[in-house]
Order: C-alpha cells, then sequence, then structure tokens
C-alpha cells in the first residue's frame, strides 16, 4: 500500500497575554503604541457598553430580539482593526463590535434590531459594499467568496473578512466556501467566532474534531486557532492573514477561541445549558478585564482614567440610543419600493391597497 | 442572411453578446467552461472571454448561487448555469433567503443583478431527477423574476434583458426544445420586455394559455381545433412571475373560454394562480369553468414511461374537446 499523506499535521496556537495579562508570547509591535490599546480597549468597552444598553432597550420593549456579544468583544475588535476601509466584510449577526468600529451607526444596528430594514442601509459611504448582517447560519461564507472573487476580478487591492460562529461551520456552505476559496486562491479571510456554544449546543457536539481552524488543511489552506480572549493575539493574527490575502497569497481560517458570556438572543436563557462552573471559569478569562489590567501593569492606567473613558462611552451609548428611540417610520409604500428596481405592473394593484391601508392605520399623523 | 438556430444556440448568441457588450457580465457554473455546458449552451465562450470570465466552479450548487450573490453585490452580473433544474434545490437557500432580498433589505444600497440560468422539464428520456418542471416554486418568491423562453428568438431577447436586468431572474429553458425548433435570429441585440406576455396566435372561441415547450403542443391543440370550426387565442406567457394579466384578460373577456396548459403538476401549478386572477378580475365574463391540462400530481416516471405522464397536443386536444362539449 502506497502512502501518500501521512495524515500528520499542526495547528498553531496564538496568544500575546494570558489571562492575568502576564506576556506569554511576542507582543506585535502595533501593541507598543498607548493610543493603539487605547483605541481597542475603548472599541471594545464601547461593544459592551453598546450590548447592555441594547438588552436593557429590549427588556423595556423598546427593542426587538438581540444578539449581544458580551466576552467576545477582542474577536471583533481585534478583526476589525486589522481590517482597511475599503476592505469588504460580510458578517454573521453578532458582530457590532466589528460594525461600530468599521463606521456603521450604532443607530442604524439598532434600527435593524428594532424591526427597520433601513438598519441595512449603511450611511458611511465606505461601508457601502458591506454585506448586511447574515441570519440564515452560514450562508454569508457564499457570499464572501463571490464578493472576494469579485475583487480579484475588478484587480481591487482590498481583502474581505468574512466572520462565523462555531455552529455555522457544521454547515454545507461552511465548507463549500472554504474548498472555493482555497481553489481560487481568494484574497478572503474567514473568522471563526467559536464561543462554545451554538445555542445549547457546545463545540464538542459540534464537531469531533479537536479544533474547528483544522478544517481549513481539508480544503488546501492554512488554518490558525487564536486566543479570542486577547486582543492583542486577535489583531497581530488577523493582520497576517491580511497581508497575506492582500500580497495575492489566498484565504486563511481563523479560529479565535472565546466564550459567550450571555444569552444566545434576549429570546434565550444560557442558564439552561451553560453549566455554571464553565460560565464563573470563563469569566476570569474574558477581554475586557485582561487589557485593563494590561494597560494598568505597562501603562500605568488608572481607576480614574478607567472610569472617566466609561463615562464619556456611557454618553455615547446614550446618545445613540436616544437617537434611534427618536423613531421615525419609514414611507407608507416602502416595502414595494424596493422588490424589484421598478414594481411591475402586476403589482401596483397590490401596492395600491397596501398604501390606502397604512393610510388607515397610520391615521393623519404620516 | 442569417440561417435559422435552435434555443440552445440562441441562449449561446446573447451570452457572446452580453460578455462582449459589458465586461460585468461573467459566466459561472459546472462544467460550462472547457466543456461548453452538458447541453453546449455555453460552448465557447471560455475561447472568447477567458477562464476569469467563463468559470467552472467546483461541484457545489450553493456554492454556485452564493457567490454569485455576492458577485453580484460588488457589481459584477454573474450568469450562473444550474446544470439541470433537479438540482438547483441546494441553491433555494440563497435564492430565497438572499438573492431575491437583497435589494429590499438594504433599501436599495444593494442590488443582486444575476441571472440563474437552468434547463428544465422532461421529454428527452434523460434519467431521474432530470425531467421535473418545479417553476411555480420560484413563482412564490416575492422579489424574484422566472422567465421562461418557448422559442429561438424568445430566449435571445429576453436572455439579454434578463442579464441587464438589476432584478434576480430565474431564465428556465424548456430543454425538450432546445433543438427541435429552428428560428432565424438576428444579432442585432435587441432586449425583449421581461414580463410581458404576447399572443401567438389570433381566434375568437378559447383563450389557450402555455409557457415554455407546452405552447408548441398547445399550438398544435389549437390547429387541430381548426377543424371543428373552433378558433383560439394562444397566449406564451413568458414570464410566470410577474404575470402580464392584461392580455390574458382582454382575450378571456372576448372568448369567455379558457384553457391553461402546463407541464409542471396540477396542485399549486402556475395555472392555478392564473384561474384565480382570472377569476378575480373576469368572472363575469367566463361562460364555463376554466380548464387545467398538466401532468398529474405524482412523480415523473423515469424515461421508459415519462411520454404517458406529460400532457401533449392529442391530450389537449382531447381535454379541450370534452370540457368545452365539442364535437
Amino acid at each position: 500500500m502506497a502512502k501518500i499523506n501521512d495524515y500528520n499535521f499542526t495547528v498553531s496556537s496564538h496568544q500575546c497575554l494570558d489571562e492575568h495579562a502576564n506576556v506569554i508570547g511576542e507582543l506585535p509591535s502595533w501593541a507598543s503604541s498607548l493610543d493603539n490599546l487605547l483605541k481597542a480597549y475603548r472599541s471594545m468597552l464601547y461593544s459592551r457598553m453598546f450590548d447592555d444598553k441594547a438588552i436593557k432597550l429590549q427588556r423595556t420593549g423598546l427593542l426587538r430580539t438581540y444578539p449581544p456579544a458580551i466576552g467576545q468583544e477582542a474577536v471583533g475588535v481585534g478583526v476589525g482593526l486589522a481590517m482597511h476601509a475599503a476592505d469588504v466584510f460580510c458578517s454573521y449577526y453578532r458582530d457590532q463590535s466589528i460594525q461600530l468600529l468599521r463606521g456603521i451607526h450604532p443607530e442604524e444596528i439598532l434600527r435593524y434590531w428594532g424591526g427597520f430594514e433601513d438598519g441595512n442601509n449603511y450611511q458611511n459611504p465606505s461601508r457601502k459594499y458591506d454585506l448586511p448582517v447574515c441570519v440564515p447560519i452560514g450562508t454569508q461564507c457564499l457570499h464572501a467568496v463571490g464578493v472576494a472573487y469579485a475583487l480579484k476580478y475588478k484587480e481591487s487591492n482590498s481583502v474581505v473578512v468574512c466572520s462565523i460562529g462555531d455552529g455555522g461551520t457544521s454547515q454545507g456552505d461552511f465548507y463549500e466556501a472554504i474548498n472555493a476559496a482555497a481553489v481560487w486562491k481568494l484574497p478572503l479571510i474567514f473568522v471563526v467566532n467559536n464561543n462554545r456554544w451554538a445555542i445549547s449546543i457546545p463545540t464538542e457536539k459540534q464537531t469531533a474534531a479537536q479544533t474547528i481552524a483544522q478544517k481549513a488543511i481539508a480544503a488546501g489552506m492554512e488554518g490558525v486557532v487564536v486566543d479570542g480572549n486577547d486582543v492583542m493575539a486577535v489583531k497581530a493574527i488577523t493582520d497576517a492573514a491580511v497581508e497575506k490575502a492582500r500580497s495575492g497569497d489566498g484565504p486563511t481560517l481563523i479560529e479565535a477561541q472565546t466564550f459567550r458570556l450571555c444569552d444566545h438572543t434576549t429570546a434565550d436563557d444560557a442558564t439552561r445549558y451553560i453549566p455554571k462552573n464553565d460560565r464563573l471559569e470563563a469569566e476570569k478569562k474574558e477581554p475586557l478585564i485582561r487589557l485593563k489590567k494590561y494597560l494598568t501593569k505597562y501603562h500605568h492606567w488608572t481607576e480614574k482614567q478607567d472610569k472617566h473613558l466609561k463615562a464619556e462611552i456611557k454618553d455615547q451609548v446614550q446618545q445613540a440610543a436616544d437617537n434611534y428611540l427618536d423613531i421615525v417610520n419609514e414611507p407608507i409604500g416602502v416595502t414595494w419600493d424596493h422588490l424589484f428596481e421598478n414594481l411591475p405592473v402586476d403589482l401596483t394593484e397590490q401596492k395600491q391597497a397596501w398604501i390606502t391601508r397604512q393610510q388607515n392605520k397610520r391615521g393623519n399623523h404620516d | 442572411m442569417t440561417k435559422p438556430i435552435t434555443l440552445l444556440q440562441a441562449v449561446n448568441l446573447a451570452m457572446h453578446r452580453a460578455m462582449q457588450e459589458n465586461k460585468d457580465v461573467v459566466i459561472l457554473g459546472e462544467d460550462i467552461a472547457i466543456n461548453g455546458g452538458v447541453f453546449r449552451a455555453t460552448e465557447n465562450l471560455l475561447e472568447s472571454f477567458g477562464p476569469v470570465r467563463v468559470i467552472d466552479t467546483p461541484l457545489a450548487e450553493s456554492l454556485i448561487a452564493g457567490m454569485s450573490i455576492g458577485m453580484a453585490t460588488q457589481g459584477l452580473r454573474p450568469v450562473a448555469e444550474f446544470q439541470f433544474m433537479g438540482f438547483i434545490y441546494p441553491a433555494f437557500d440563497h435564492i430565497i433567503n438572499h438573492a431575491s432580498r437583497m435589494r429590499h433589505r438594504t433599501r436599495s444600497r444593494l442590488q443582486c443583478p444575476l441571472v440563474f440560468r437552468a434547463p428544465f422539464g422532461g421529454g428527452i428520456q434523460a434519467p431521474e431527477h432530470h425531467s421535473e418542471s418545479t417553476e411555480a416554486l420560484f413563482a412564490h418568491i416575492p422579489g424574484l423574476r422566472v422567465v421562461i423562453p418557448s422559442s429561438p428568438k424568445a430566449a435571445y431577447g429576453l436572455l439579454l434583458a434578463a442579464i441587464d436586468s438589476n432584478d434576480p431572474v430565474i431564465f428556465l429553458e424548456p430543454k425538450r426544445i432546445y433543438r427541435s425548433i429552428k428560428e432565424k435570429v438576428d444579432d442585432d441585440g435587441k432586449r425583449w420586455q421581461l414580463d410581458q406576455a404576447r399572443k401567438v396566435k389570433d381566434g375568437k372561441d378559447i383563450t389557450l394559455i402555455s409557457w415554455g415547450a407546452m405552447l408548441h403542443e398547445t399550438l398544435e391543440a389549437a390547429q387541430q381545433l381548426e377543424k371543428y370550426n373552433v378558433s383560439c387565442d394562444v397566449i406564451d406567457l413568458l414570464s410566470i412571475s410577474p404575470i402580464d394579466m392584461i392580455p390574458i384578460l382582454t382575450s378571456v373577456k372576448k372568448t369567455g373560454q379558457c384553457a391553461i396548459i402546463h407541464e409542471a403538476v396540477k396542485t399549486c401549478g402556475v395555472g392555478a394562480e392564473l384561474i384565480a386572477r382570472i377569476q378575480e378580475n373576469a368572472f363575469e365574463y367566463l361562460k364555463k369553468p376554466i380548464a387545467r391540462i398538466t401532468s398529474p400530481d405524482t412523480i415523473v416516471p423515469y424515461a421508459a414511461n415519462e411520454q404517458i405522464f406529460f400532457p401533449n397536443a392529442a391530450v389537449i386536444l382531447q381535454n379541450i374537446l370534452k370540457h368545452f362539449n365539442i364535437g
């Protein structure tokens, strides 16, 4: 029997800081600047406080179902910081930290989860080509393949980042996407936010593979594991993957290992399935405390500064919430205005009936 | 002098034309490049436009649909081939959840100008899963256009219009008549209207409505009905979504009698929709219930017995004679 492959492989795993913020890996040069670190810290805090606010809005009936990303901020922020403005982001539905960092307005994110389609109509012109939040699990991976193909076709210097949860990697679309991305050597980075839980299903029930990153090897591309609670490591690993993609050397799969320190959505109750001790253990490793410890240890970050920063962000988040709550509904006929480029004659009667009904319902206020 | 060409050649001609006219048009699918497609619809495109624009994909239909959507959002105009309609179902998630909704859910920030081509229908003695007509599944989805040509000229004009369109278009090609009908087609780049039905025969007694391959069986039946002194309006629907009701209602109001003929099975077929709309808008003109002449609500038999499954001119004729008490 001829041996064609001995099936030995290694998946590298990266960490800069341990949970106590001791430096245990090589620090990227980016991390030597306090400004850079503070930008990361601020973005992570913003994401956390934005989530807290969104949950409060939902609990008081002012927002519909919302999926927080508490505990996973280092993944989004590390990845977001590694992307250029002209790069394209294909998100799943727990990506507010990247979206906020990339200049999507917080009011738009709230509009989306508040039940208005125009939350997907990003007004920041540099976000024109980012795909809207993708709800059907894993499908965004194939859109990302097409986006990356288009960018390559247009000889653009931009790359595509596609994010997905751990549960999403069980979908056929994920495998089809990593396979095709490697075949065409596309400028595409897949980031798996492995937060351990796909609603109630833990990673070990999702896959028998030791890591999700190793699935990349079967597709013929590089896969790496990174500590998803270590923003420096996430940024460094994503930087490398982005640079590789930008220089035409093809796709990478990054598995960022973190923990969902919140319910799947506001409609969920994670205490039904996440063992209490697992969660308590995970809380010790969470990303915000880790970076704060590092800042305190190496940059003399003080409690006073920390409080001041949090107060500033709190005001900003409150302002965004206030703007959102100043709800203006979309025009009455809007559902027909974007269905086709030009509404077929066939549908004009239904549109008219709809408008009449809505006018009666809304009264004279609109 | 242009030579008559087949529907398949007309499809090919339209794609050549579209790719020449617009660099944003790319073609993708399984076996479509070096092999020119299993029916040869994409023949010579690779030679003319190269492998970056004429893309052989890995064998994965969800990929073909999903990546087409990604391409379309970035300004390309992908024309994807699904080898047979029977294999398009893995792509449903993308067609229904994304392609049809991209413009709507982004409030036109992004659009989805793509064409998904698929040969459909039976009559060529193909293996299992190769003979169904499930066009109604697509017509049920808001935001999609579903177009079915019935002749080489229609295929050429409609495919060019579909590629131009900024809406997602499902373009279903009746493979039974891929090579059996020839027509002179001028390669003049002239587009047909995407949502206009056309009247292909004038009469006064009965309105017959059909599309795709069945249009030709219907026309033959209409011819035979002349012997019974019955003349028919025959309408070729061309687009099953949206539906152009104007010529249909005009005709039904004139004839007061109507039959709908489709190759798809009966229940929830497009025929049911047409009947609903006709009775909503022209009930008082109807002298008789509207007839539906379709395949039966069962699985298409394997090739050895498929011919008994589909309606043909003789079956259409018999049904019409009986339903309208003729002769």
